[in-house]
């Protein structure tokens, strides 16, 4: 610690840290509670919801009735393929920008980030009649080659920040010691890189996970991810609360545990070069 | 030769294969009735060797995902769940096939014939109805008669107001009346266009011109908001059916107007605490009977983009019959078959001494005439939805601003002033008014 805090303005700080943390927490908490209720209970009011007693009978009913297993497995093969086409396209791309700038470099990094300002919906016709004639439709690897378009973007930006502190000395110093470019990127950069590289690559595991406009729209029920799982469960006529919030539960556990263990990593990331 | 034959016959068997065991997909919603199709559908695969992949949406989601794959003619869909308000425009599109031909022992005449004709286009029925409901007086005959209060074989709005005022007592969280507040074209606006067509009002007139801030609809939503302010639950600008649905359920509200659908749920001991003390009457009515229930059916279709039309025939004609009908009531109770479809359901003595509300019912669904739907004559069909694309957009921008005069944050002559004008903005960017 640079300054000296008193106990009180650490206590203060503490408090605060902890309600904001459980204030952005409380929904998924809440979804967690109300799957294991009974649908009657779950509409009262949160006192009596919290005091009414608690049943795994959702769960019960939203594995008889779904198949979580296939939908867990294309939202796997989904966001984590997406995630690996994408940094394979995307850590060439970065080194070229960080490294060997060109005139235009940064009006094609706008550019880039630009395609993520339009509304995905705007271009839903197009794709759709490509995915149809390509036969794509509802199949894994369309639905991880959309992932990948989409996020790359974003996987570029990010690869091309963390490259920018690497000092582009090193880069030479191989250069001199006669790698080839393949190496240089491979063997010296990359190792450099790893928590850069690693914390987009979580990121953009989520992101793909929890991606709900495409999976949606371009799935009907072979390559149908968990986003579709938890649509199912949501009626316009009846009560189906607990029952959604089951499903939600199950949908995002994975992600939540994924996220829990890499946290640390994630962070170190995310904060990477913003401390100098 | 040898290899000739092994080929030939491995064509073959390849091509009966084929034959014998398609993969159809069927894009439906998660309601009640569509989750017992789903349990019971593998009697049909069993019966006929096919599979059936499921895809269940949010209703919205579904309209826009199925419209998407319609109008590309992506062909991922062989059967389709589609409400009443959309058959009659996609089938008029082309975008359905004609099920005129689900087989000779599918009888035809024993659909009621109004929920038959809301699902034809150019007089050929282009969705088989799985399920339909029209609206209905729900009230709590026990507090009724506590209060000395008798609710008549055909209500009034007016005496409905009466009743709802004797019937609220907040102090113990007991409310005289529930009604939609939550906006949108199938929420708020589902009750509110019947409340607008008993007063005599109508959407639009033989022109099409708007007629939002006509004097019917200033007298329906001033009746409207004022009974809901004095005697309706706190909060009613966010009660949907699911939310007006479970107060009444745990007690909350004397008189609830909504779905028929609704009455085997509250009439269900396991969901309701209050299935024995509930009665039924018709839709209240005011200056006219015309268009004061409403009708909707769920019913099936079959894109015309599919390619195993037949196979998707077959399923349909299996899940709309008869036999079904029974099939559902004694595997999953009485009270739990697909209502408002057929007659012979009705006829079932099992049907009618497990559901005393079945007479209310069919009466609501038979005189509910989305062909008339108002006191004068209009241009459109459909009673709480008008059946052109436009009317998801006006009627949910109209149902915001009503919603908004509930709240208290704008009055109703306003709130109707700027429906109208939205109305008419939209209708003359339609090309309609003539």
């Amino acid at each position: 610690m640079a300054r000296k805090t008193s106990p009180t303005q650490r206590a203060v700080v503490t408090v605060a840290a902890w309600s904001i943390g459980f204030l952005i927490f409380l929904p998924i908490l809440w979804t967690v509670i109300l799957s294991f209720k009974s649908e009657t209970d779950a509409i009262r009011t949160p006192l009596q919801v919290l005091s009414a007693p608690w049943t795994t009978a959702s769960y019960a009913e939203v594995q008889a009735r779904s198949n979580y297993g296939a939908h867990f497995m294309n939202s796997v093969i989904i966001s984590v393929g997406s995630t690996v086409l994408a940094l394979i396209v995307a850590i060439p791309a970065a080194w070229a920008m960080a490294f060997q700038p060109g005139r235009r470099t940064k009006d094609l990094l706008m550019w880039m980030l630009s395609t993520k300002m339009m509304p995905a919906v705007g271009v839903l016709i197009p794709i759709y009649l490509m995915f149809r004639d390509f036969g794509l439709l509802d199949t894994r690897i369309g639905l991880t080659v959309v992932m990948t378009l989409i996020n790359l973007p974003i996987v570029v930006w990010m690869l091309y920040t963390y490259f920018r502190e690497i000092p582009s000395e090193i880069l030479e110093a191989a250069r001199m010691d006669g790698a080839s470019l393949g190496k240089e990127i491979l063997y010296v950069l990359t190792p450099m890189a790893v928590p850069g590289i690693a914390s987009t690559l979580l990121l953009n595991v989520i992101l793909a996970w929890n991606e709900a406009f495409w999976t949606l729209q371009l799935t009907t029920s072979k390559a149908a991810p968990l986003t579709a799982f938890i649509a199912s469960y949501s009626s316009p006529e009846g009560l189906f609360y607990a029952k959604l919030s089951a499903a939600s539960t199950m949908a995002i556990a994975p992600i939540l545990i994924l996220g829990w263990f890499s946290q640390k990593q994630l962070v170190r990331g995310l904060t990477f070069g913003a401390v100098k | 030769m040898k290899l000739k034959t092994a080929l030939l016959a491995a064509t073959a068997i390849a091509l009966t294969g084929a034959a014998q065991a398609e993969e159809l997909t069927i894009a439906t919603v998660n309601n009640g009735d569509m989750i017992i199709m789903q349990k019971l559908a593998p009697e049909w695969e069993k019966a006929t060797g096919h599979k059936i992949n499921w895809v269940i949406l949010e209703e919205n989601v579904l309209r826009q995902r199925v419209t998407t794959d319609i109008a590309t003619k992506g062909g991922q869909f062989d059967i389709m769940t589609v409400g009443s308000y959309e058959a009659p425009i996609w089938g008029k599109q082309g975008w359905l096939m004609p099920l005129d031909d689900l087989g000779e022992d599918y009888d035809y005449g024993d659909l009621i014939p109004s929920v038959a004709a809301g699902l034809s286009a150019d007089g050929k029925l282009v969705a088989a109805p799985f399920y339909a409901e029209s609206s209905f007086t729900m009230y709590r005959k026990d507090l009724f008669e506590a209060a000395g209060l008798t609710m008549p074989e055909q209500p009034t709005y007016d005496q409905i107001g009466e009743f709802a005022e004797k019937l609220t007592d907040k102090s113990k969280e007991q409310y005289g009346i529930c009604l939609r507040g939550k906006p949108g074209w199938g929420e708020n606006m589902a009750f509110l266009g019947t409340l607008v067509n008993t007063h005599g009002g109508q959407w639009f007139d033989m022109n099409w011109q708007p007629q939002i801030d006509s004097q019917p609809w200033q007298q329906a939503i001033t009746y409207y908001v004022d009974l809901m302010t004095k005697y309706g639950p706190p909060g009613a600008v966010s009660n949907g059916f699911n939310e007006n649905q479970a107060l009444f359920q745990t007690g909350k509200c004397a008189i609830w107007i909504d779905a028929t659908s609704a009455a085997g749920r509250v009439y269900d001991p396991k969901q309701s605490e209050v299935a024995d003390k509930i009665a039924f009457a018709p839709a209240p009515q005011a200056v006219t009977p015309a268009g004061s229930a409403w009708f909707w059916a769920w019913s099936l279709a079959i894109p015309s983009s599919s390619t195993k039309a037949d196979v998707a025939k077959s399923f349909i004609a299996w899940a709309t019959s008869k036999d079904y009908v029974k099939l559902v009531g004694e595997n999953e109770g009485w009270v739990a078959v697909p209502p408002g479809t057929r007659l012979s359901t009705y006829a079932l003595p099992e049907y009618q001494e497990a559901a005393p509300f079945a007479a209310t019912v069919l009466a609501s669904i038979e005189a509910a005439d989305p062909a008339k739907p108002t006191k004068d004559p209009v241009p459109y069909t459909g009673i709480q939805y008008v059946t052109i694309p436009e009317f998801q957009g006006i009627g949910t921008v109209v149902g915001q601003q009503i919603s908004a005069a509930l709240a208290g944050q704008t009055s109703v002559e306003a709130a109707l002033k700027a429906a109208q004008d939205y109305a008419a903005r939209e209708m003359t960017r339609a090309g309609y008014p003539k």
